[in-house]
């Protein structure tokens, strides 16, 4: 059998599709042991991993952390606030004294898209790419893939809808990059405002209307309102939004067949999804949850084995 | 590589599988409380041929039998060139109490029955384990490993290679012994 054909994670743009089956296979076996009593295996143990996140994050750091943990990794973690960061010390120092302590693999998140493959390109350590400002969310989209296909079976063919703020979205670019190599059809929908231009050259389709998405989709993938990065007037307010573009019981009964519905989380609820869709019973939300520690286990897997080779 | 010896075949083939396993009831008597675990990869096959010829001998319609992966606890991890890519298991029994017969076909270093025996490990505390392989490469030996039950024992070099073919797989039931030649 093959190994993935990188040596960092950096996105999914450079992954291909073997390597994202490579993946989803190897986080079948994880998945399996993640719910037996022995949840954890020595892959890892003489392997240390840095979690540096530069930029807030609950779910991806714990997803992680325990991850790293039930492959019996050693982990040290950081984050921005509270170090010397506030200093001034610049993101190569901060990483070369890490690297100092023998950290052989790194995950970062940072606020700069581009900041793991500057990364990549200067110091010696595997890294992975735990969302670059508005870029690449890669393990993100491995996750969604992995959790349509535990749903769907393949993910040929399948209808895939994203939902909500595709302008700021790192997870929208990601899975676009990871559905088109695995044949699934794409198409994002949200405001005007909120929609890139040119985001068809990716081969996704655009609709501003999400009713007419929600009939076309047989999975809708809701994406977060980024609070944070909604100074720019893109909407008049949050109720205006859950108005006209969010995804209700009302707007799904008017749809013939099921669709399955996703969401990365944070939930903002009664923004871009009520609280009965989200936990409703074709809601897939806690196994993406569940499917992160795996597809998270896997990809560490396979970038720490056969280093030394 | 020249020409492989084949060291068991046909009928001898079929005569070691049975003795295997009048050797289990002997001392397993009708398997009421003990399973047969094939390890992943090929010792899979070797396990469900005895489970199956089991069954017929002791006229049963159920015997535990499992399958176990121990890639996540092989000790090679980084010295392997390439990742160790996992392969399927599925223990569906409880371990508590249970003796476990843990079936490999060919038995080298003792490396991969170490790390099958902590990857068993971690479904819970069986009664007993014991090992039944079909070939005991004798004298190779890295680790106290030794087996409760042999098919064959074969003296052989390092350089040279055992291999264990199914009808499953590959069209026939044979144990070769391959010699990589060196200069």
């Amino acid at each position: 059998m093959s190994a993935l054909s990188v040596k960092h994670l950096l996105g999914i743009k450079g992954l291909t599709t073997e390597d994202i089956e490579l993946i989803f296979t190897t986080a079948d076996e994880f998945k399996q042991i993640i719910n037996r009593p022995m949840k954890k295996v020595p892959s890892l143990r003489d392997v240390t991993i840095a979690n540096a996140f530069f930029e807030n994050s609950t779910r991806t750091r714990l997803s992680f952390e325990l991850a790293e943990k039930r492959l019996s990794a050693d982990v040290i973690n950081f984050s921005s606030s509270g170090s010397s960061v506030s200093k001034g010390e610049t993101l190569l120092d901060t990483v070369n004294n890490l690297i100092a302590m023998k950290v052989d693999m790194i995950v970062m998140r940072h606020q700069h898209p581009g900041a793991a493959y500057f990364l990549s390109e200067h110091v010696d350590a595997t890294i992975i790419n735990a969302g670059d400002g508005t870029h690449e969310h890669p393990t993100q989209a491995l996750l969604d893939a992995y959790s349509m296909r535990e749903k769907h079976g393949s993910l040929k063919g399948l209808k895939v809808a994203i939902i909500g703020d595709i302008l700021h979205s790192r997870v929208a670019l990601s899975n676009i990059f990871c559905l088109n190599k695995l044949g699934a059809e794409v198409m994002v929908c949200g405001p005007a405002t909120l929609i890139p231009r040119h985001i068809d050259s990716l081969g996704v389709k655009v609709e501003y209307s999400v009713e007419k998405a929600l009939a076309w989709c047989d999975v809708a993938n809701v994406l977060r309102i980024q609070m944070e990065r909604q100074q720019g007037g893109y909407f008049p307010s949050l109720r205006e939004y859950n108005i006209s573009y969010g995804v209700t019981m009302e707007r799904l009964n008017k749809v013939s067949t099921p669709i399955t519905i996703m969401h990365p989380g944070p939930i903002n609820r009664g923004v871009e999804i009520d609280s009965d869709v989200a936990d409703s019973e074709h809601s897939i939300i806690l196994d993406q949850v569940q499917n992160g520690v795996a597809t998270r286990m896997a990809v560490l897997y396979l970038l720490a084995s056969g280093t030394e080779a | 590589m020249s020409a492989p010896i084949v060291l068991l075949s046909g009928a001898k083939f079929e005569v070691t599988i049975d003795r295997l396993c009048y050797q289990l009831i002997e001392n397993h008597k009708n398997f009421e409380n003990t399973a047969l675990v094939g390890l992943q990869p090929r010792g899979i096959y070797l396990a469900k041929a005895l489970h199956d010829r089991l069954l017929k001998f002791l006229n049963k319609d159920k015997i535990l039998y499992g399958q176990l992966d121990a890639t996540f606890h092989r000790d090679d991890f980084k010295s392997h060139k390439g990742p160790l890519i996992p392969s399927s298991q599925s223990l569906t029994f409880q371990m508590e109490g249970r003796n476990i017969i843990l079936v490999d076909d060919v038995l080298f270093t003792g490396r991969t029955i170490r790390a099958g025996m902590d990857a068993l490990l971690d479904y819970g505390r069986p009664e007993k384990i014991e090992l039944l392989v079909l070939v005991d490469r004798r004298y190779n030996r890295q680790l106290p490993i030794e087996p409760n039950y042999t098919g064959i024992s074969v003296d052989t070099r390092a350089s040279q290679k055992v291999k264990v073919n199914w009808e499953e797989t590959d069209g026939v039931n044979s144990v070769k012994l391959m010699s990589i030649d060196k200069i």
